[in-house]
């Protein structure tokens, strides 16, 4: 079991538009992307947990030319800035993911 | 035409590029330049106040070079989102510092203005007719919603641009505006493929954020021609690979393999990327489907009150494990104080504790022990400035003496960096409108101005 921080070379979130954050890992090579990707360790489950949310509202795209997966989630809080909100621009959102361990 | 090249100048005009890089761009002639000048990625603040994200002194350097470059070989220049927001304040602040650098350059061009703030009522008559959409987590957009908004711009798609560019115009100075239309209008007129100009476009419009090492501040020449498109960087020192230009294609939108503009979706499952030489790549086989109905983005925001905020650090460990307890000591002592003056929904109070769940809100799963120190960011939010600082310095002194349960340090919770302490934020909106909008001419709300600059 590796943690998923160390398997990816790229693990960031980001906001796409005020509503929307999204979040991406870029794995290394295609083996890495792979072990990760049909694994059942991600899964819209997995993450709906992580970030307290249905199910039904995790998008998660396996994007094999860049041996990459892309999760996009919406804002919990208010949009993006808006009183109540903690990262406007959604680039630390990803903490959750960090230590999810991966067979 | 059999092929057109695109520079592009940058991710975002102010954020800076190489000089040398504009340099290399220019020396391969290409027949347009563009640069991005905007985002909602900082937040609703820019949209309500008229404000830039990027200050006069940047726009001035990085307009004055690009500009420049533009006039000197003769070639259409396009700057879209201006001002950050694209509302009148942010065209009017970027045309402002584009006169002052033609004169001083000694420039002269016919310059299209494009401005992009919605009319309420236009908005409203949408909503009557069921024209408009929500895109998520925010209500449909009623007729109340469109009256509270401070200001309400429309993202422009292709054809404003093309107006601005078959009446002659040398410079585009845009409002709001789809990024991909910067870079996709010209080709649009010269006939090539939609879906591999606007790909292409999608792609350069973050300037050089698709090569390696990573560059959004750099510039970047796409080369569009009838079956595929080629992107270079212009930093000699950087390069783009198929995986870069892929993993590109992740960035901030939320599915690679799709994206939407007002004219259609752009389909790239069948795209596909190959390497030429140490520093290019060739793309092809993204398709262009057009939509039936057009339809634009509208962005609003509303004023939610005036901010204050102070900045303590905490090293007390009796003090870090009680934040609950204070927190809610503190609120109740506000309420308390200005009950008479104040309700419940007069102002907004919040904490948030860096080093203990600053960001994310709630502790995560790894927290064991008490952080040796926790910073606390203290917000008051009120209907103007004035109770907001009022607030905010009560809820200040509240905090500093506040009791909890084993209190040893009984002279003062709070370490303060700065005297004063507390910094007025000034006003603060939000993003309550972010929908879509059917249009039968998607063209219509967007009028396009000529005038002769120099």
């Amino acid at each position: 079991m590796e943690r998923l921080y160390d398997l990816a070379e790229v693990l960031r979130s980001k906001n796409a538009g005020p509503l929307h954050i999204t979040l991406d890992l870029l794995f290394p090579d295609e083996a890495t992307y792979r072990r990760v990707a049909d694994s059942e360790a991600l899964t819209p489950g997995v993450v709906s947990e992580l970030y307290e949310m249905e199910v039904e509202q995790v998008k998660i795209v396996h994007f094999d030319a860049a041996n990459a997966i892309k999760i996009t989630i919406p804002r919990k809080g208010p949009t993006s800035g808006a009183p109540g909100d903690r990262d406007v621009y959604g680039a630390q959102q990803h903490g959750p993911l960090l230590d999810l361990m991966i067979p | 035409m059999d092929e057109l090249r695109v520079l592009s100048v940058c991710g975002n005009l102010g954020y800076g590029f190489p000089k040398t890089s504009l340099d290399n761009g220019l020396a391969r002639d290409p027949h347009i330049m563009g640069a991005d000048n905007g985002s909602t990625d900082a937040g609703p603040y820019y949209l309500g106040s008229g404000d830039q994200l990027t200050k006069r002194e940047q726009i001035r350097r990085d307009l004055g070079f690009s500009l420049a470059a533009a006039r000197k070989k003769k070639i259409p220049y396009i700057i879209g989102s201006a001002g950050t927001a694209g509302g009148n304040p942010h065209v009017d602040s970027v045309l402002d510092t584009m006169h002052e650098l033609a004169k001083r350059d000694g420039h002269r061009f016919k310059l299209a203005v494009i401005r992009s703030e919605m009319d309420k009522e236009f908005i409203k008559r949408a909503v009557r007719e069921k024209r408009t959409r929500t895109l998520g987590k925010l209500p449909e957009l009623t007729e109340e919603m469109v009256d509270e908004s401070v200001r309400i711009v429309g993202q422009m798609g292709l054809e404003p641009f093309m107006t601005a560019l078959e009446g002659g115009a040398e410079v585009v100075l845009a409002g709001r505006s789809c990024d991909t239309a910067i870079y996709t209008s010209y080709a649009a007129m010269q006939g090539f493929d939609l879906g591999l100009a606007f790909h292409m476009a999608k792609i350069i419009e973050c300037g050089a954020q698709c090569a390696l090492p990573i560059g959004a501040n750099d510039c970047i020449l796409g080369t569009l021609r009838e079956d595929h498109f080629e992107l270079e960087p212009m930093n000699e020192g950087m390069r783009v690979t198929p995986g870069s230009v892929a993993a590109h294609m992740m960035y901030e939108q939320p599915d690679p393999y799709l994206f939407y503009e007002p004219e259609g979706v752009i389909d790239l499952k069948d795209s596909e990327f190959e390497q030429l030489g140490e520093r290019r790549v060739r793309v092809s086989g993204s398709r262009f489907v057009q939509a039936q109905t057009p339809t634009i983005k509208i962005e609003g925001v509303r004023l939610r009150g005036y901010r204050t905020i102070a900045v303590a650090g905490m090293t007390d460990p009796r003090l870090i494990a009680s934040l609950d307890e204070v927190e809610a000591n503190v609120k109740n002592t506000v309420a308390d104080m200005v009950r008479g003056a104040l309700s419940p929904e007069d102002y907004e109070l919040r904490f948030i504790f860096y080093g203990r769940d600053g960001v994310m809100g709630r502790p995560s799963a790894e927290d064991q022990g008490t952080p040796r120190e926790v910073g606390v960011v203290m917000e008051a939010i009120a209907r103007d400035q004035t109770t907001a600082n009022a607030v905010l310095s009560l809820t200040r002194s509240t905090f500093l003496h506040s009791g909890f349960e084993g209190r040893k340090a009984t002279a003062g919770n709070l370490a303060f960096p700065f005297s004063p302490s507390d910094f007025e934020g000034g006003p603060v909106y939000e993003f309550h409108i972010y929908h879509l909008v059917e249009l039968e001419d998607a063209a219509a709300p967007f009028e396009v101005e000529f005038a002769q600059v120099g």
